[in-house]
């Protein structure tokens, strides 16, 4: 093969015996530059599809794009409207845009290196290549987080996910929690006090009360702003302060407190339809994520079983809770729980993770209507914590490879019936 | 069937409520007659459809206490789902109940063999122990290396069976025996003569002949080596007498021959082989019948008599005899059943109406890399390279006896596998490729809807050997299930023989399967496992535990 990219790989390719760390690394960004030549082994089939794992976790990374470009403008949005500055959606784009770069950046590099770097030490140990899990939970962890979130306890939360949750049961494929979702979870069970109620969900202010200060980096008034006057656009205002009225509080905790009206007081359906709320970076905008989910559907590489059955299991369960109707959060119709919160992200990128899933047909419709189901009785019923998905997909997550027993077991049964009969 | 049922009826009810649901939000504002009317309305079709569907169940209901069969007879007043969406069946069917396969994949590849049959010249065969699974790898020889045999003259017998003879496939010189591992007797080679020289057989007549007597003679003759045995796809027990015989009439393969091209001319050899097996089983000789096709298959397989036919409408590996066993009469935990090619069958059929061991095979030699692919007369156990002179390069190529799927890869110095009637000649795909897992610069066969395969069903593909990735630990799941047409969960079966779990094994139906069943769930297999490796571990110890 000529190709100069090829031959500078195969002229830097270290020692795999002196530095098997080194060849680990180098490994991995190789095989990702060019699918490796080999070739099927004699004994088994000759031929293979084309499909690999790298692509199929590579297009669930594609599907996530627009929830990145989306989260990025909305982590400025939502700071913007704390300060009362272009507070429509299409004002000072380019500011918010350079605010939320500066905020998911260094998510985005920090969750990866963490994690990555732990991939590729296990691989090195293990001495084999490193396999394309983290791409995905690499790209789900920066679009779960709150976008204020401090540093070190995402790097925490990131190695105890990948470790505790996956190189100790074997690495991919092995896992029996979702590694996103634990590394969420660790963050807010960990955190409590750091990561709580309502503060933050909205970056780049000293304190949610009127009169409050910016806190802006020399990113914002030293870089992007020379770049912005250069241009001869707005910049960002060191002065400003918090409006007030503003609240930062997510429709979920609104809701909690006085049900559906209390929500629409300060959203419109609208303004969470579309996503211009705050919450977790990537979950806001669901027209995004439904498109991302039917890129998924289409493409066939998440189930739509599971996706369906968990919209079935939140509409079954948001029914009975409309009728049961004992506080003012029960009383929320059903169909507007499909605004709050983030259960299409969860949904379509969280529960059906191949790995963490059901793994039999059957199974994924049990397990995708009680992810709706569980999800919506916590986010409900639980006084302590506003949102449900998490739980819910963490706890079916534990349940799976119990009702794949069973699905299993039934299959059996059924083939001894059926071959005794005949003979 | 009966989950289904529940399942469209779980979904009405839900429906309905839905509806009533925001019809009622929707009246509590508004308030119009029109809405009101709209509610009645709903209200009364929903009362009628309620009273239909109870009258419908009470009818089931019914029938199933006086005893209707009701698996296989829609008695409701609803066309079940799997009735409108059944695939239009082809005239030729007439009104023959078909069993309808709906996953498989059937993979489009270049070098589909031509029509015409050519007969190069081929001077050196083989009989091959290892092609007959089960026999110990040193066999005992009964022929002297450097005498000469004809066509039927006995050659070898395994010591635990040493009255079941295993016959040479061509008159001429026995010239030599190539050792492989260990000592084990890898090919046993015949420099054939020009023209073939036939032993003689006296073959019982079947009108009068028991079933002993047939034994004896097929033990003597080498017909046992013809027939292969499930479970677990060894050579045939001549001690047992099986539940049922199964033969395929149809390969459903990539490239795979016509079956009804290949047995043209030889349908009366075809029906005398069906006569013989049928005095061998207990049960019934059953053949799978092609209702996929364009046109209707071979007069010899639709009009054979003394069988029990059922057709089959899928795609691969809709044509596979493991795949019709497991829809016809699936094979338990004490089951015995047989198996056997058309062309077995054909060789059968000639050893007892004629009395010679007739092992001429029409074989196809296709894939891309052959020039002018064709079909070939010649006999079992042919010489590759001879089959393939001046047809297929010396470098880049894979030549595989067999099909893409489960054959074997073999040299020119190699034969062709005693019960393969193919030769499948691929590029070999030792190329890297730039960024192949996103932007692949050649298209490829993918049952993936990542690439956009899916739009153009009729492309033919070029083969390569080419892994398309790295090995990966079992991510992806629903992907096996997808493309085999059978009630097994092979992900959890792979799983259960990697762990050696005997009991699991067993209910999750490894007796069902052998290697070419799960070979497409091993092509789709995203994570690059070894699935037909595995299942054969299982096999293995399945088999020695007895």
């Amino acid at each position: 093969m000529n190709n100069p990219i090829f031959n500078f790989f195969k002229k830097i390719e270290p020692d795999k015996k002196k530095s098997p760390f080194l060849h680990t690394g180098y490994d991995a960004f190789f095989t990702l530059f060019f699918t490796p030549n080999s070739t099927t082994a004699p004994g088994n089939v000759h031929m293979r599809d084309g499909m690999d794992l790298k692509r199929t976790m590579i297009f669930v990374v594609l599907a996530l794009q627009l929830c990145y470009v989306f989260g990025t403008y909305n982590i400025g949005h939502q700071h913007f409207v704390s300060i009362g500055q272009h507070t429509e959606f299409m004002s000072g784009i380019h500011l918010k845009l350079a605010f939320g770069l500066i905020q998911i950046l260094p998510i985005f590099i920090v969750a990866h290196l963490v994690g990555l770097g732990i991939e590729f030490w296990f691989a090195a140990k293990k001495g084999h290549g490193v396999e394309e899990g983290f791409l995905v939970s690499g790209a789900l962890i920066p679009l779960i987080m709150p976008p204020d979130i401090p540093m070190w306890i995402l790097a925490l939360a990131v190695a105890f996910a990948v470790i505790i949750g996956k190189e100790a049961f074997g690495g991919t494929g092995m896992n029996i929690l979702n590694i996103a979702l634990l590394a969420r979870v660790f963050v807010f069970f960990a955190y409590p006090t750091t990561i709580s109620g309502d503060n933050v969900w909205v970056a780049g202010i000293q304190g949610f009360s009127e009169g409050a200060a910016v806190d802006y980096s020399w990113w914002h008034t030293g870089f992007f702003n020379s770049i912005f006057e250069a241009f001869g656009w707005t910049t960002f205002d060191s002065s400003a302060t918090v409006v007030s009225g503003f609240t930062g509080a997510t429709p979920l905790a609104l809701a909690a407190k006085g049900g559906w009206d209390a929500v629409t007081e300060v959203y419109s359906s609208a303004q969470m339809f579309w996503g211009t709320i705050p919450g977790s970076i990537g979950e806001t905008s669901k027209p995004l994520i439904i498109l991302g989910a039917l890129m998924l559907i289409f493409t066939g590489i998440a189930s739509w079983r599971i996706m369906l059955s968990s919209l079935l299991g939140l509409i079954f369960t948001g029914i009975l809770l409309n009728w049961w109707g004992a506080t003012p959060f029960m009383d929320v119709p059903w169909e507007y729980h499909l605004y709050m919160g983030s259960f299409f992200f969860a949904v379509a990128f969280m529960a059906t993770d191949p790995v963490t899933a059901s793994s039999t047909n059957t199974g994924k419709w049990i397990y995708g209507f009680f992810i709706g189901a569980v999800g919506l009785i916590v986010r409900v019923l639980n006084p302590a914590y506003p949102e449900g998905w998490m739980l819910a997909i963490l706890f079916m997550n534990v349940f799976a490879p119990l009702i794949d027993h069973y699905v299993v077991e039934s299959n059996i049964k059924r083939r001894l019936k059926k071959t005794t009969v005949a003979a | 069937m009966k989950l289904k049922n529940g399942i469209t009826k779980l979904i009405f009810l839900l429906a309905a409520v839905l509806s009533a649901n925001v019809l009622a939000a929707q009246t509590s504002t508004g308030g119009s007659s029109f809405l009101l009317g709209g509610i009645i309305i709903t209200a009364i079709l929903l009362v009628l459809g309620v009273i239909v569907m109870v009258g419908d169940n009470l009818i089931g209901i019914e029938a199933k206490q006086s005893g209707v069969k009701t698996d296989k007879v829609n008695l409701s007043v609803f066309p079940n789902l799997s009735e409108i969406l059944a695939p239009k069946l082809p005239g030729y069917v007439q009104d023959a109940p078909v069993k309808v396969l709906k996953r498989g994949f059937t993979i489009n590849l270049l070098g589909e063999a031509e029509k015409n049959v050519i007969s190069p010249n081929v001077s050196r065969y083989a009989l091959v122990p290892p092609n007959f699974r089960g026999i110990a790898p040193i066999p005992k020889l009964v022929a002297e290396i450097g005498s000469n045999v004809k066509a039927g003259d006995k050659i070898f017998f395994d010591k635990a069976n040493p009255d079941v003879f295993y016959v040479a496939p061509v008159s001429g010189e026995l010239v030599s025996l190539n050792r492989g591992a260990k000592r084990s007797i890898a090919e046993l080679v015949i420099l054939a003569d020009k023209e073939i020289q036939y032993k003689t057989f006296n073959a019982p007549d079947l009108n009068v002949a028991t079933r002993d007597d047939l034994v004896a003679f097929m033990k003597e003759s080498g017909a046992f080596q013809l027939i292969r045995q499930r479970p677990y796809d060894v050579i045939a027990d001549t001690t047992v007498v099986p539940r049922d015989i199964f033969i395929s009439t149809f390969d459903t393969a990539p490239l795979a021959p016509d079956q009804d091209f290949v047995v043209k001319g030889r349908e009366a050899a075809f029906q005398k082989g069906l006569d013989v097996l049928n005095r061998l089983t207990s049960g019934k000789v059953h053949l799978g019948l092609n209702a996929g096709g364009k046109t209707a298959p071979s007069s010899a397989f639709t009009e054979a008599t003394g069988v029990e036919k059922t057709w089959f409408h899928g795609e691969h590996p809709a044509g596979n005899v493991g795949v019709q066993i497991h829809h016809v009469a699936p094979i338990g935990a004490s089951d015995i059943v047989w198996t056997l090619g058309v062309q077995d069958v054909i060789t059968l059929g000639t050893l007892f109406a004629e009395g010679k061991w007739d092992v001429s095979r029409i074989i196809a030699l296709t894939g891309n890399e052959v020039e002018g692919p064709t079909y070939i007369s010649t006999y079992a156990g042919a010489n590759i390279g001879d089959l393939t002179a001046g047809r297929v390069a010396d470098q880049g190529v894979r030549i595989i006896s067999g099909d893409v799927l489960s054959g074997s890869a073999k040299g020119k110095e190699n034969y062709l596998d005693f019960h393969d009637d193919q030769i499948t000649v691929i590029t070999e795909g030792d190329y890297y490729e730039p960024f192949g897992w996103l932007l692949p610069q050649k298209s490829r066969p993918s049952l993936s809807k990542t690439y956009p395969n899916f739009l153009f069903s009729d492309t033919k593909y070029k083969a390569d050997t080419n892994t398309h990735g790295e090995r990966r630990a079992f991510v992806v799941t629903g992907q096996y299930e997808a493309v085999l047409p059978m009630d097994v969960y092979p992900q959890a079966l792979m799983k259960s023989i990697i762990v050696n779990d005997f009991e699991k094994m067993e209910g999750l139906g490894i007796y069902e399967l052998i290697e070419e069943d799960i070979a497409i769930c091993e092509f789709v297999c995203t994570s690059k496992q070894p699935l037909q490796k595995i299942l054969r571990e299982g096999l293995d110890t399945m088999h020695e535990q007895g």
